[in-house]
């Protein structure tokens, strides 16, 4: 792009000004550039003798340079080239020509770096702190709050999220700048919002829109939002597959534009709230399956039956999980004459398959409760039913059946392959129920040997698992808790009544595991109340009670 | 009695109650409280100035040896199943008019009265409160303040054991941005402890919880370069890390050497010689905790507390003294673990310094 230089051209006056240590252009009355020092190269390629100054240099400096021509007078000028501050110093030569000094303002040029630097270094640190907000919670609502919030304080003077429809209701949540978010559930068509049910659907991905102000209609507006609305943007929020809703800017002033900065922030901001509100979105809706799901597995709760007292506790070997291999469940006479069946059992294994397990197990034995008048008798039923060829499904259990009989409770107790149940006595012996039989759903045949005994009132009958007896730790961290202490355990329990005892196995063997893994534990007490209930009270004396 | 109720109408209350309670007369504790809400005493009053004294009252006649555990065990469910009724009563039924607040107990933790308590008297306030009870392991806590949005979660924990296992939870419920208002006992008397491992608010007791809730919890600002042990810079050391985890062998040598200087252990009952392990046990697991927060009134406090339940009980706390004396020597290169046994020892009650005596721990 060598221009051949024009024959009037001094050349050796050419060589002495291309040798001056600073950024110089000679450019003449015609705004055709004469001659260039080496060192305006690097600030301005394109500048080259011969080509017009237009060409080769920003408009700031060829209008300069115009106007120095018509006006006579060598007027200085500044601006920018490539981001850089320069200032222009004209000298009128004495052909008419003008010699242009550029000196670089690099203080001005610094504070323009500091400033952009800053302004990147707050967009980074925003960004860090959407993640982390963001990231932190799977809820849907603390999501919706922390977008809004920081879209507010750093996109807009006021944000609003609206979700997806739920049913015929908009959830939306807004927030002004620094304030509080308000939530609100509105009845109202996405549709007569220009942009927002293309934004709701998630997919295919549509850009941000600015909308008139106008038509926005109240419930997009925060309560505490002073000021007329100037501009409204509306971004879809991507959900990767899941939609997660449109995100709402309002701004004070007219300016219906991003810069590119704010566009890409903006962009990045809602990549990251679009991910975090649809991840949230899924963990409700499987805590929600499995809740369901767990709902008929989870150790139902205890509480007087006829007035039998009864209390149950239970504890899964994962902390994480509710439901282990560990079952109880009560199936309440129907009748305070007939017998209520306490069922408590371990399956083998552990975590969710075992639990499955014990929800087989405790329906099979719903259906078969009302047999239980001949504990053998169900035991063999649910026996057959479990046995497989593999033998995988077996369990052990204890049955008891109870009755109350004035004052006391009669009980019948049944183990298949589990550990006796211990009964307390008001005097402090500890007994061990006299029953044994082989556990279920491994042998084709099943037998078992039932024992009877009745409580006093204030006497508790413990059924328990092995995770109770089985449970390594102590102070030397090794030891089993065996059931010369759960024997010792129970001495100290006579008297007490049923959740204090649950309680207080729970609490012994939960130190002597002292956050050691351990197997499920499970626990029920059976007590006969120790005092019945004889006068009306009126409220100010106790009751006459009799023991 | 009056709906104006003064101070003495609760004292009669209370000692009626505590009368009911130490009878293991359910009824009649059900009775009382349900008649003193009938006269117009205050629910809020009734779970904080009656129901809850009684049961501190339970704690220290345990402590003093002036009831047993079965009786302490008792009292506590029965005063427990009078709450439970207290909320069915028309007084204290209302409308949820404010955010949810979660209330538990740390893992570990099965002191559940003092969080029910603050429960209720949250209910009363209008707050909707899920109570998750004792010994909540950490990820059910963290996966139950996923399921709704939380205001706050109020964490409790009685025993300073648990207090690493407490700034574990007050961690997870902050990284979830759910702040945490932390309470009980384990933080100390001025919630030093809960200020330490990072909870956002203490309260000292049930109603200062529910105005520090009423005030607003500020809500919890991820910050990048703070890490949950540069509240603890302490740990460095690994003091902490290397005693709980040889625990079982520091107890194991302790007792050996304790035997061999005092031939009378020897002839310990093998349920005399178990309580002696549960007890060196307990030693150095509250020596773990004040290691954990470097606070040396921590362990001198369990050490006097421990000293004063033996001697309610009339036994010489005699194997107190040579079991500091024979941790410290074991832990002779932990500068911060010697420096707690050798304070300990200026709390304990002269002429503890005999020989461990068979009849201890009868």
């Amino acid at each position: 792009m060598h221009k051949k230089a024009p024959t009037t051209v001094d050349t050796s006056l050419d060589a002495a000004w291309a040798s001056l240590p600073w950024p110089v252009l000679v450019v003449d009355r015609s705004g055709v550039i004469q001659a260039v020092s080496d060192t305006t190269r690097p600030i301005l390629p394109g500048a080259q003798p011969g080509v017009p100054l237009r060409e080769a240099a920003p408009t700031w400096l060829s209008d300069a340079h115009q106007a120095v021509v018509d006006g006579g007078e060598a007027v200085a000028a500044s601006g920018t080239v490539d981001g850089r501050e320069f200032d222009a110093k004209p000298s009128v030569l004495p052909g008419g020509g003008v010699a242009w000094c550029l000196v670089e303002d690099s203080a001005r040029s610094l504070a323009a770096a500091q400033e952009s630097l800053a302004r990147e270094r707050e967009r980074t640190a925003f960004l860090a702190e959407a993640s982390s907000v963001l990231g932190a919670s799977l809820n849907i609502d603390r999501c919706m709050e922390a977008t809004v919030q920081m879209a507010a304080r750093y996109l807009a003077d006021a944000a609003v999220l609206v979700a997806p429809p739920t049913g015929r209701r908009l959830p939306v949540v807004g927030s002004v700048s620094g304030g509080a978010a308000e939530h609100s559930s509105v009845n109202a068509n996405p549709a007569e919002v220009a942009g927002l049910s293309e934004a709701l659907r998630g997919f295919p991905p549509v850009p941000s829109r600015w909308i008139d102000p106008a038509t926005v209609p109240d419930w997009l507006i925060p309560h505490n939002f002073t000021g007329p609305v100037g501009s409204v943007v509306i971004t879809p929020l991507p959900g990767h597959g899941v939609p997660a809703g449109a995100l709402v800017l309002l701004r004070r002033t007219s300016q219906a534009a991003f810069d590119d900065g704010e566009e890409t922030l903006a962009h990045l901001f809602a990549a990251r709230a679009g991910a975090a509100l649809s991840a949230a979105r899924l963990y409700a809706e499987q805590a929600e399956i499995t809740k369901t799901l767990m709902r008929e597995l989870l150790p139902p709760r205890l509480q007087c039956v006829h007035g039998i007292e009864l209390a149950g506790g239970y504890r899964a070997s994962e902390d994480h999980e509710v439901v282990g291999g560990d079952f109880y469940d009560v199936h309440p006479g129907s009748t305070p004459e007939e017998e209520t069946l306490v069922v408590l059992g371990d399956v083998c294994g552990k975590g969710l398959d075992a639990a499955v397990l014990t929800g087989k197990i405790r329906n099979t034995l719903q259906a078969l409760a009302p047999l239980a008048r001949q504990h053998e008798g169900v035991l063999k039923l649910l026996n057959n039913a479990l046995l497989s060829p593999e033998k995988s499904r077996f369990a052990t259990l204890v049955m008891a059946s109870v009755t109350r009989r004035d004052t006391k409770l009669q009980l019948r107790l049944t183990c298949a392959g589990h550990p006796p149940p211990l009964i307390v006595r008001n005097d402090g012996r500890v007994e061990e129920a006299d029953t044994s039989g082989t556990l279920v759903g491994a042998l084709p045949r099943f037998k078992a040997r039932s024992f009877e005994t009745s409580l006093a009132p204030g006497e508790t009958c413990l059924l328990y698992t092995d995770g109770v007896t089985e449970a390594r730790g102590g102070p030397l961290g090794t030891d089993m808790f065996g059931e010369e202490r759960l024997k010792d355990a129970m001495k100290s329990c006579a008297g007490m009544p049923p959740e204090a005892v649950v309680e207080r196995i729970l609490m012994l063997t939960s130190e002597w595991v002292n956050q050691r893994t351990h197997d499920d534990i499970a626990v029920v007490a059976i007590t006969a109340p120790h005092r019945t209930y004889l006068s009306a009270v009126d409220g100010r004396t106790a009751g006459r009670f009799t023991a | 009695m009056s709906a104006n109720n003064t101070g003495t109408d609760h004292e009669a209350l209370r000692d009626r109650l505590w009368e009911a309670v130490i009878d293991r007369d359910e009824y009649a504790a059900a009775a009382i409280v349900m008649g003193a809400l009938d006269a117009g005493v205050a629910p809020e009053d009734v779970l904080l100035d009656v129901i809850a004294r009684v049961q501190m009252k339970i704690g220290s006649e345990w402590a003093a040896n002036r009831i047993t555990v079965a009786q302490e065990h008792a009292a506590t469910a029965i005063n427990d199943r009078v709450i439970a009724g207290l909320s069915y009563h028309p007084k204290s039924r209302l409308e949820a008019t404010r955010g949810r607040v979660t209330v538990a107990c740390v893992d570990g933790e099965w002191h559940a009265l003092p969080a029910r308590l603050l429960a209720e008297v949250l209910r009363l306030r209008g707050w909707q409160v899920d109570f998750l009870g004792a010994q909540v392991p950490t990820p059910h806590l963290i996966a139950h303040l996923h399921l709704q949005r939380h205001e706050a979660v109020a964490l409790s924990c009685m025993i300073p054991t648990r207090l690493p296992t407490a700034h574990a939870a007050i961690t997870a419920c902050r990284a979830a941005g759910v702040p945490v208002l932390a309470g009980g006992a384990a933080f100390g008397v001025d919630g030093r402890y809960a200020i330490q491992l990072g909870a956002d608010a203490w309260a000292p007791d049930a109603r200062a919880a529910a105005e520090r809730l009423h005030e607003g919890l500020p809500p919890v600002r991820p910050a990048a370069d703070h890490q949950p042990h540069d509240d603890l810079p302490h740990l460095a050391d690994q003091e902490y890390t290397m005693v709980t985890r040889s625990a079982p062998q520091l107890i194991k040598a302790t007792v050996a050497e304790l035997e061999d200087r005092f031939p009378a252990m020897r002839s310990y009952t093998e349920q005399q010689r178990q309580h002696t392990i549960e007890d060196i046990g307990h030693i150095v697991d509250f020596l773990g905790a004040a290691l954990y927060t470097d606070d040396d009134d921590l362990f001198t406090g369990f050490i006097a507390w421990t000293a004063e339940v033996l001697a309610s009980r009339g036994v010489p706390a005699s194997s107190l003294d040579p079991a500091l004396d024979l941790l410290a020597t074991q832990l002779k290169d932990f500068p911060r673990s010697r420096r707690m046994l050798q304070t300990a020892h200026s709390v304990l009650p002269a002429g503890l310094r005999s020989t461990p005596d068979p009849a201890a721990h009868a």
